[in-house]
């Protein structure tokens, strides 16, 4: 095997071995547990660094095995799957530090170490998959690893928001399943394809299995959608709030909801075939769906008072911009949908790094106790005001130029409703963050907070700081520089080419 | 020296031996046994392999006046899946009757029971197949009265009744065969058998013995007592085993023998059946108080499944067939390796919190996590979930039910999975709740929670080997190479 075979299986072996490890790790060597994780997430960092090297430089990395007769398990990386791996290993290495940091001297920490590790690697897996059964393959395995997680304080709570979480996963999991069958039955293969496989091979069955394919594509934007958060979908989403803050980080950022949005954005370019689809006429349902989401997460958001539960609202919002983008026929939503999987994972990570930070050093929860905590803790606040504007696409954030290019992929597709949905959920989503930015920098403090520990110089602890200030530099970094040659926008750019120039 | 004949005469001596000799050396036979078996069993595989299905006459005399052995692909996988679920049991009973004592009558009846199945795995005429099915049935009520309290032997009492019961209905199938064809073999059965009221009445009589000693669904009454109330090695046995041997009988006579003259609504009857233990094992599992009770209701639920794939085999399709049967075949192995690992997992947990309350689990998690472990990962595999066999199997299942337009097995399958989920994690859910540091905990020898979990993660990674069983199948099998 060449390195171009053994590069995937390595990203993929990085955590999952790690994850191996670390369970069989008792609970108090502290020290080799924090080694591993960071090494292990150091070691995928690199690799994915060389393969995005290689693929810039038109090289092609695929590893693959039979599972069965003319079934494939594939990992490939095409422009798309770099750009999720990506950042799936770059929001890793920041959550493995934060996790540490915000754990620390909690019990079971080698089980949450270990199955947080089996999650990356699921999504790693997800991101690197080369056709739909590796991709189920990952998403269930996906579902199994994130429960540990979410039910992991064992509370009665946590235990209930657990089956909530698995009753629609695995229901949606099943969905997908019996779609991939019945596709794969048709077609013989369903193999990940530029410009769709079922464009490309199933152009017969158009006539005669119309309704057929039809239902198939909303089977499988069903299966995804659960995690996803489409409405109505989306109710396990906030529930399963109840996960320590780095679980909701990486929920929220790269693992659960964006593996959803990420297999839509597969079903509809290299399945379906974006043409295809928009022939099919499955297109504007889709983005109706996605519309009617971003306004009704802004819509629930603004009625939370619990932080992480607005934030959560918030990211069933903002996910559907990844679909509503996809579903805009034309290269201009594509790259809009594509590019917002990467912003809006840098700014909702560094959202919830936030409020996790908030809650550990000052223990509060809610909105309407913040009042003020910008004095106390201005590097943690200012981290969240800048995702906060991401979020609303003030310029020169990343969030800006999703929403420039979801605007303008609006009117090229010729819906103009898109636009005006994105305009009134922009309103929608200032006025459930600027109340926020406002009363933390500017109300009076209404209690006297406990000052930080001695000995530590920071506002808290370093470990739980740094990587939301690292990720709000890189969400920043992806605005300010979008048209730099390594920034996310060029390679959703390269991925919109490659779907709609073959 | 062909390997045959060994696989049935070795476990019969070293039965004898074991019930002769001191209990400590009866488990030292015993590894050295396994030792051997394993052995054996590889030489088998890899002749299987290299030559083909073979035949074995026992003292040179041919049939049909001799008694004569045959294994292809089939028998070699179930004769492997015995030996190595077998020895990862057998690991798991050395330490638990260390600790219990009283293993002076396990050995002998677990070497026997051995034997038997592997003699039903070759045998190559009904009436052998009678007498192997008669010898499972004792040895196997033998081992579930070793448990000496009054439930398990109203347990023996049902599993004996049931046992003879069906014995006795499939006895009388071969009666009305020999008496219309004069022959016991299989192949030339085979050759005479045509659609006759007779045959019609042979098959209906022997499958519905065999539905018994398989608990299959409205027939199961047996089972989860039996299963459910037995020592852990015991149960385990029983449940990935004893019933994998009626049912590869059943699965032989239908494809081998009766073939062409099976009616299609017999095989639908059989599949609505398989159909109705999923849901009704799996709403028992759900109801369940008792661990061990919940795993043996999983046991009647996961059994509808193998039978789902008799009406896809009788499909027309040959391509629908094919995966259906490589699918129920490569799920009995799965559900074999998961079925064991949850029972050893299960009686671990048991035994280590003295309670066998499902909602007293708290701090299992934490304090016996490889048998959590094994006990989820088996979970994983009855559920059908990616990367293990069970998800493989099930693929294969949902290919054959789309090609041969049979959706509603495409439900019951989906469905099936679900329902085993919510059982499952009802188990993972209660040990996730922290236990008060005080609560004591009687310590579990390593060897027993590591034999659970190294079963349970076979039966997962036949999920990404699954090409290897599958080629070992394809020596001999009834249907044609999968047209892909």
């Amino acid at each position: 095997m060449t390195f171009s075979e053994w590069a995937p299986l390595l990203t993929l072996g990085s955590s999952l071995v790690t994850g191996v490890v670390i369970f069989a790790l008792p609970e108090e060597r502290r020290s080799l547990r924090t080694a591993l994780n960071l090494g292990g997430a150091l070691v995928k960092l690199l690799l994915v660094v060389a393969m995005l090297w290689g693929v810039f430089h038109d090289r092609e990395y695929r590893f693959s095995f039979e599972l069965l007769p003319g079934v494939d398990f594939m990992l490939r990386s095409d422009s798309l799957a770099m750009l999720f791996v990506t950042l799936s290993a770059a929001l890793w290495l920041c959550t493995t530090l934060y996790a540490i940091g915000y754990l620390e001297g909690s019990p079971q920490r080698s089980r949450f170490f270990g199955f947080f590790s089996l999650c990356v690697s699921s999504t790693v897996g997800i991101a690197l998959a080369g056709n739909l059964i590796t991709f189920v393959f990952f998403y269930e395995m996906l579902t199994l690893s994130t429960y540990p997680l979410v039910v992991h304080r064992g509370s009665e709570k946590a235990l209930r928001a657990g089956n909530l979480y698995l009753a629609y996963t695995l229901g949606g999991g099943a969905l997908l399943l019996a779609a991939t069958v019945w596709l794969y039955g048709l077609l013989g293969t369903v193999d990940f394809t530029q410009g769709g496989v079922v464009e490309t091979l199933g152009h017969t069955l158009s006539q005669t299995h119309r309704g057929v394919l039809i239902a198939i594509f909303f089977m499988l934007i069903a299966g995804f959608g659960v995690k996803a958060g489409l409405v109505p979908l989306h109710t396990w989403l906030p529930i399963a709030m109840v996960a320590p803050a780095p679980v909701s980080a990486l929920l929220h950022a790269v693992a659960v909801v964006k593996a959803g949005a990420f297999g839509i954005i597969r079903v509809v370019y290299d399945v379906f075939g974006v043409e295809f689809a928009a022939d099919l006429n499955v297109l504007t349902p889709l983005a109706a769906v996605a519309a009617f989401t971003a306004l009704y997460g802004s819509l629930r958001a603004l009625a939370q008072d619990e932080l992480k539960r607005r934030l959560a609202f918030s990211t069933v919002s903002q996910v559907s911009y990844i679909v509503l983008g996809t579903a805009l026929f034309g290269p201009l939503g594509t790259i809009g949908g594509a590019v917002h999987l990467v912003h809006q994972g840098l700014m909702k990570i560094t959202l919830f790094f936030c409020a996790g930070n908030v809650a550990e050093t000052l223990g509060l929860h809610r909105v309407s106790e913040m009042s003020g905590v910008g004095k106390r803790m201005p590097w943690t606040m200012s981290a969240f005001t800048l995702a906060a504007f991401g979020m609303i696409g003030l310029p020169p954030t990343a969030g800006f130029v999703t929403k420039w290019y979801l605007g303008a992929g609006a009117i090229a597709a010729h819906m103009e409703w898109a636009l005006v949905v994105l305009v009134i959920s922009s309103v929608l989503n200032a006025a459930y963050f600027l109340p926020i930015v406002y009363a933390v920098w500017f109300k009076p403090a209404t209690t006297q907070w406990n000052e930080p520990a001695v000995g530590t110089r920071f506002e808290t602890d370093w470990r739980l700081l740094l990587p939301p200030l690292v990720t709000v530099l890189l969400s920043l970094g992806a605005g300010v520089l979008a048209g730099a040659e390594f920034s996310p926008l060029t390679w959703a750019k390269l991925f919109a080419v490659e779907e709609y120039i073959r | 020296m062909s390997a045959i004949p060994l696989l049935i005469v070795l476990p019969l001596i070293l039965a004898a031996l074991c019930a002769l000799i001191r209990e400590r050396w009866a488990t030292r036979v015993a590894f050295v046994g396994h030792v051997g078996m394993l052995a054996i069993v590889a030489q088998l595989l890899s002749d299987v392999i290299e030559r083909g299905p073979l035949r074995y006459a026992v003292g040179d005399w041919n049939a049909p006046l001799g008694i004569e052995l045959y294994a292809d692909g089939l028998s070699a996988l179930m004769i492997a899946m015995t030996a190595v679920i077998g020895a990862g049991i057998s690991v798991y009973a050395a330490d638990y009757f260390r600790h219990r004592g009283n293993s002076q009558s396990f050995w002998p009846l677990w070497w026997l029971l051995w034997a038997a199945m592997n003699a039903a795995f070759l045998a190559a005429d009904v009436f052998t197949i009678y007498v192997t099915l008669e010898l499972i049935g004792l040895a196997a009520v033998g081992l579930v009265i070793l448990a000496r309290d009054a439930v398990a032997l109203g347990a023996g009492l049902r599993y004996l009744l049931a046992a003879l019961l069906g014995s006795l209905a499939y006895l009388l199938g071969v009666a009305i065969l020999y008496g219309a064809h004069g022959t016991l073999a299989l192949a030339d059965l085979a050759a005479r058998i045509e659609p006759h009221l007779s045959t019609s009445l042979a098959l209906a009589l022997m499958s519905v013995g065999l539905l018994i000693k398989s608990a299959l669904f409205p027939l199961h009454y047996w089972l989860p007592p039996a299963h459910g109330s037995s020592l852990t090695p015991v149960s385990a046995l029983l449940s990935a085993l004893v019933v994998k041997a009626s049912f590869y009988l059943l699965l032989r006579l239908w494809t081998d023998m009766f073939g062409a003259t099976i009616a299609l609504s017999a095989a639908q009857l059989i599949g609505i059946f398989g159909a109705a233990a999923i849901v009704w094992g799996s709403l028992a599992a759900l109801r369940a108080r008792r661990l061990k009770m919940l795993v043996a209701y999983s046991t009647v639920a996961q059994l509808g499944y193998l039978f789902l794939l008799f009406p896809m085999i009788t499909a027309t399709d040959t391509s629908a067939a094919t995966q259906a049967w490589q699918g129920g075949v490569l799920y009995a192995l799965a559900h074999g390796f998961a079925k064991a690992a949850m029972f050893l997992a299960a009686g671990a947990i048991v035994h280590a919190w003295g309670d066998d309350n499902i909602d007293h689990l708290e701090g299992t998690s934490a304090r016996l996590p490889l048998c959590l472990f094994a006990f989820a990962l088996a979970g994983m595999t009855l559920m059908g979930l990616p990367p293990s066999g069970g998800f493989i199997a099930k693929w294969l299942l949902l290919r054959s039910a789309f090609e041969s337009a049979q959706w509603w097995w495409i439900i019951v399958l989906l469905a099936g999975g679900l329902m085993t989920a919510f059982y499952v994690f009802r188990v993972v859910r209660s040990a996730f709740v922290p236990a008060s540091p005080s609560r004591e905990l009687n310590s579990i020898p390593l060897s027993m929670q590591w034999a659970a979990l190294v079963l349970a993660l076979i039966s997962v990674a036949l999920g990404l080997t699954a090409t290897v069983p599958l080629a070992l199948l394809s020596v001999g099998a009834p249907f044609a190479e999968l047209p892909l």
